[in-house]
């Protein structure tokens, strides 16, 4: 945010208008990403305070990101556990590929099956306040969801590198995963649980 | 208008520590010379270590070899795929090589930092705590230039 930038005066600053959360603009682009540094390096000969703008802009709302979803077929079992233990192998094989995981700020992936029950349970109508979900913060846990869900579906998509936000919508819009984190979001903010338990369970333009 | 834009046009208004003057030194030697560190917001942080709490002000140290890291930050609002695919995106230490490598930069420094972007709007712990213990150890790895990316 570049108001954000002149406000607080750094010495030196390259704003780059890139998607939110890759500030170096491209991932699997090192030839970009190095071009960045080096502007940013240029900035070191100035001899006063210096806020340039980068001139190449990165949009991170492009292409949809194209990942299919095990179909659901246990009809004992709510639809986004069955998913979440469809998309096990997936997330497995991207442990295995990365070595590291950053489900964990409050469940492990382990857990996702019964964290997606509970919600599911709140979806339908159940109090927050009787049913306790496994991790306890409901922020954390559905971040911890997310990123099961993102892990597993570089696993799985096709085409080019995905674009800036196009996880994102894959998650909420298309995944039963997704959905029931929404849905539950509403039905905690319609039981009156306090603001931060929900409100940040999902990005804020959700 | 784009997901990005709506969080920008909404961060843009959020308070903000604003300074009337600017800490301003000139480098006092050439980028060939330096040694560069990078500071990153984005709560990476190694999977052993406890992770980062929510508005945790603390800082992790990165080794300039491990490229085991995991993304601890709260905020749902940006996206985690590109860190995913290419921790570069986010902390570029390989491009920092590749740039020591080819004479660009001195060198790169022996240990970077992470703290969580997610904080409160005064971020007064880091203003005051934290951020100067941070940059005292920078200081103490001799380190000349400090590339931050904020996540």
């Amino acid at each position: 945010m570049i108001e954000v930038v002149e406000r607080m005066s750094p010495p030196r600053a390259l704003y780059c208008e890139f998607p939110l959360g890759r500030p170096l603009g491209k991932p699997l682009d090192p030839a970009f990403q190095r071009r960045v540094i080096e502007r940013g390096l240029d900035l070191l000969g100035a001899s006063e305070p210096v806020l340039a703008t980068y001139p190449e802009v990165v949009e991170s709302d492009a292409a949809p990101m194209v990942c299919s979803i095990p179909p659901t077929y246990d009809p004992k079992i709510p639809p986004p556990v069955d998913e979440a233990q469809g998309l096990r192998a997936a997330y497995d094989r991207a442990l295995a590929r990365r070595g590291v995981t950053s489900v964990g700020r409050a469940i492990d992936a382990d857990s996702v099956p019964a964290a997606l029950e509970v919600l599911h349970q709140w979806a339908e109508g159940a109090s927050w306040e009787k049913i306790d979900l496994p991790g306890k913060n409901t922020v954390a846990v559905s971040h911890d969801i997310r990123t099961y869900y993102e892990e597993a579906a570089m696993e799985l998509v096709i085409g080019s590198t995905p674009a800036g936000r196009a996880a994102e919508a894959w998650f909420f819009e298309e995944t039963e995963a997704g959905r029931t984190i929404m849905a539950a979001r509403t039905a905690l903010k319609d039981q009156e649980a306090p603001f931060p338990f929900w409100f940040y369970m999902a990005p804020a333009h959700r | 208008m784009s997901a990005d834009a709506s969080l920008r046009a909404y961060a843009a208004n959020l308070p903000v520590p604003e300074f009337e003057t600017t800490a301003f030194t000139m480098l006092g030697k050439p980028i060939s010379q330096a040694s560069v560190a990078i500071v990153t917001s984005a709560a990476l942080h190694h999977p052993g270590e406890d992770p980062f709490s929510q508005d945790d002000t603390s800082f992790r140290s990165l080794d300039r070899a491990d490229r085991e890291l995991v993304m601890g930050h709260w905020s749902p609002n940006f996206d985690h795929t590109g860190f995913q695919l290419d921790l570069n995106v986010v902390y570029p230490i390989d491009r920092l090589e590749e740039l020591a490598d080819d004479g660009v930069i001195g060198d790169v420094g022996p240990r970077h930092f992470a703290f969580a972007g997610n904080q409160p709007d005064t971020v007064s712990e880091i203003r005051l705590d934290t951020g100067p213990a941070c940059a005292a150890e920078l200081v103490s790895d001799a380190i000349d230039i400090v590339l931050l990316t904020p996540v």
